[in-house]
């Protein structure tokens, strides 16, 4: 449904005036955010539940039998079944908190590879793939002497998928993906990708850090076997994320890291673990963290997907057209389907020194590889310059972004 | 010129600059006019690690001068290294081993620059250093 313009506007501002960060000024000048895809901006609500759980709740969780424990363990698996209810798990077991998708990701390799991975095995991943899902896999592979392989990129950012379906096999033992490339925007057809692996047996783990916060996810509808997911880059705070894993590969995995809630009973001779999710949470979790995460989730929830979707395609398309009209502008990905994720380069001008001329504008975007080296390598990149875009940006923004590249151009001639 | 004196001038030219924008138009313009390296030196042994543009950076002893020539594919970059090469190019190793590094925070330069930058900064001064003490103790082997 499109929501009308001037409802939008007034939603807008109120809006904006939920995240305190965004009437900040850098060098004098308003900040303009542009840098979603690293981290969102964090509303109030999210900043006084943190505070709120200091101030008043603060307690170590599961242990104690005082009224402060008990209620810092009901806010922490309350916001545990906010998460779950968000993603659509089948139960809240499914969800294992961690600091965020790259601890979710090292936990499946090691655990996962420890129970499931062999000599001659190999793993699956593709070109559009960030460090912090190939180098957990490339480990598991030197450790087992595995083999890493990996799913092609066309020119565009789009996975080759007649490659994919040839690269599954009898040896695959799990196939890693993200779901929306943090470098491009692509967005991956994961739901097919998960069914072609399914028909052979295989599991898949989905990289989800750009993809829960652009849309819905449903882990039950995808059907991934794992879903993985960092709170700071869906408005909730840092140090915080999330697996989803289904049980039965959860149940058949070994313990990642051991200590603390996740152990059952302990001798000298032998030690038992806890059942879900605890098994997987060694130490004192973060409470705090926790409890804005789920916060934040409450937050996108009153807003509603339709409203986000709205803002951030329309936000990337005015982007995309705007730049598009500045000759030597070149926008590096263009798959049919994109999240609000514009990397771009201004002519033969180093991305470094665009970033450091846009920066005086105020305006915050990323520049380099973006932690995804083989994939520059593979488009003959050394970097970009990536505008990346939440619900809370402006038109008028990316307008003061078109101007900064102008300036660029004009300083680098 | 001794370096104390380069590092003088450097810091009058700087003073005379309004805004941040005035001092990015200088350095582009230094990075404009940087001898460029031998393209035979641009090779990896060369390159500073901790920039987020590749800089390069070579040396050579002149009868116990240092010269310093680099690169970088990032014009800023060029303009920051050209004037490190305006201060420590054409001394003796113990010359570049004493001189004080503290004009870089007097001109802004250094607390503006991000943390990334700034440690590309930092790493092109301690090359330029490690360079010199190279060659200090080649000097006192020899």
């Amino acid at each position: 449904m499109r929501i009308p313009e001037i409802q939008m506007n007034t939603t807008l501002s109120a809006i904006r005036s939920d995240f305190p960060i965004l009437s900040t000024t850098v060098y004098g000048k308003p900040l303009v955010y542009f840098d979603n895809a690293a981290t969102t901006q964090k509303p109030s609500a999210v900043i006084d539940a943190i505070t709120g759980y200091y101030s008043e709740t603060n307690s170590n969780v599961h242990r104690g039998v005082h009224h402060l424990s008990q209620q810092a363990t009901l806010a922490y698996e309350n916001a545990r079944k906010k998460i779950a209810d968000f993603v659509n798990a089948a139960s809240d077991a499914e969800i294992i908190f961690t600091r965020g998708t790259t601890e979710s990701i090292n936990l499946v390799a090691w655990s996962f590879g420890e129970a499931f991975v062999k000599e001659g095995d190999e793993i699956l991943i593709s070109a559009l793939e960030h460090h912090s899902n190939i180098v957990p896999w490339q480990q598991l592979c030197l450790r087992k002497k595995a083999v890493l392989r990996v799913i092609p990129v066309y020119d565009n950012g789009e996975l080759d998928q007649e490659a994919y379906m040839k690269l599954l096999n009898d040896c695959t033992r799990i196939v890693a993906v993200n779901h929306i490339s943090n470098s491009l925007g692509t967005i991956n057809p994961i739901k097919g990708m998960i069914r072609q692996a399914h028909e052979r047996g295989i599991p898949v783990l989905i990289d989800g850090a750009q993809g829960i916060s652009h849309g819905p996810v449903d882990v039950q509808e995808l059907n991934c076997d794992f879903y993985t997911f960092s709170a700071h880059k869906m408005y909730g705070p840092m140090g915080i994320g999330g697996l989803y894993g289904k049980k039965d590969w959860l149940k058949q995995m070994p313990p990642y890291q051991c200590g603390g809630e996740m152990i059952e009973k302990v001798t000298f001779e032998e030690t038992t673990f806890n059942e879900l999710p605890y098994k997987f949470e060694a130490g004192t979790p973060n409470v705090a963290g926790a409890i804005g995460f789920g916060t934040a989730v409450d937050y996108l929830g009153n807003l509603g997907w339709d409203f986000i979707r709205t803002r951030e395609s329309d936000l990337l398309n005015y982007a995309t057209e705007k730049l598009s009209q500045i000759e030597g502008v070149r926008i590096i990905g263009t798959s049919a389907q994109k999240a609000s994720i514009l990397s771009f380069l201004i002519g033969n001008i180093h991305f470094f020194d665009a970033g450091t001329i846009i920066d005086q504008y105020g305006i915050a975007v990323r520049t380099g590889n973006h932690c995804t080296q083989p994939l520059m390598d593979r488009l003959c990149l050394l970097g970009t310059i990536r505008a990346s875009f939440a619900f809370y940006n402006t038109r008028e923004e990316i307008d003061l972004l078109a101007e900064a590249v102008l300036k660029v151009k004009e300083l680098f001639a | 010129m001794t370096i104390k004196e380069t590092i003088e001038n450097i810091i009058n030219e700087f003073s005379s600059f309004d805004d941040w924008m005035d001092k990015y138009n200088y350095l582009i313009e230094m990075g404009k006019s940087l001898p460029l390296i031998d393209d035979k030196y641009k090779i990896d042994s060369n390159l500073i690690t901790g920039c987020q543009s590749r800089v390069w950076l070579h040396s050579e002893n002149h009868g116990g001068q240092i010269i310093f020539t680099a690169d970088s594919d990032a014009v800023i970059t060029k303009g920051i290294v050209n004037m490190l090469i305006r201060v420590f190019s054409d001394h003796t190793p113990d010359e570049i081993i004493n001189a004080e590094t503290e004009f870089l925070d007097v001109i802004g330069l250094k607390d503006h620059l991000s943390p990334t930058r700034s440690n590309g900064l930092v790493s092109m001064i301690k090359q330029i250093k490690l360079y010199a003490l190279a060659y200090k103790a080649q000097q006192t082997a020899g």
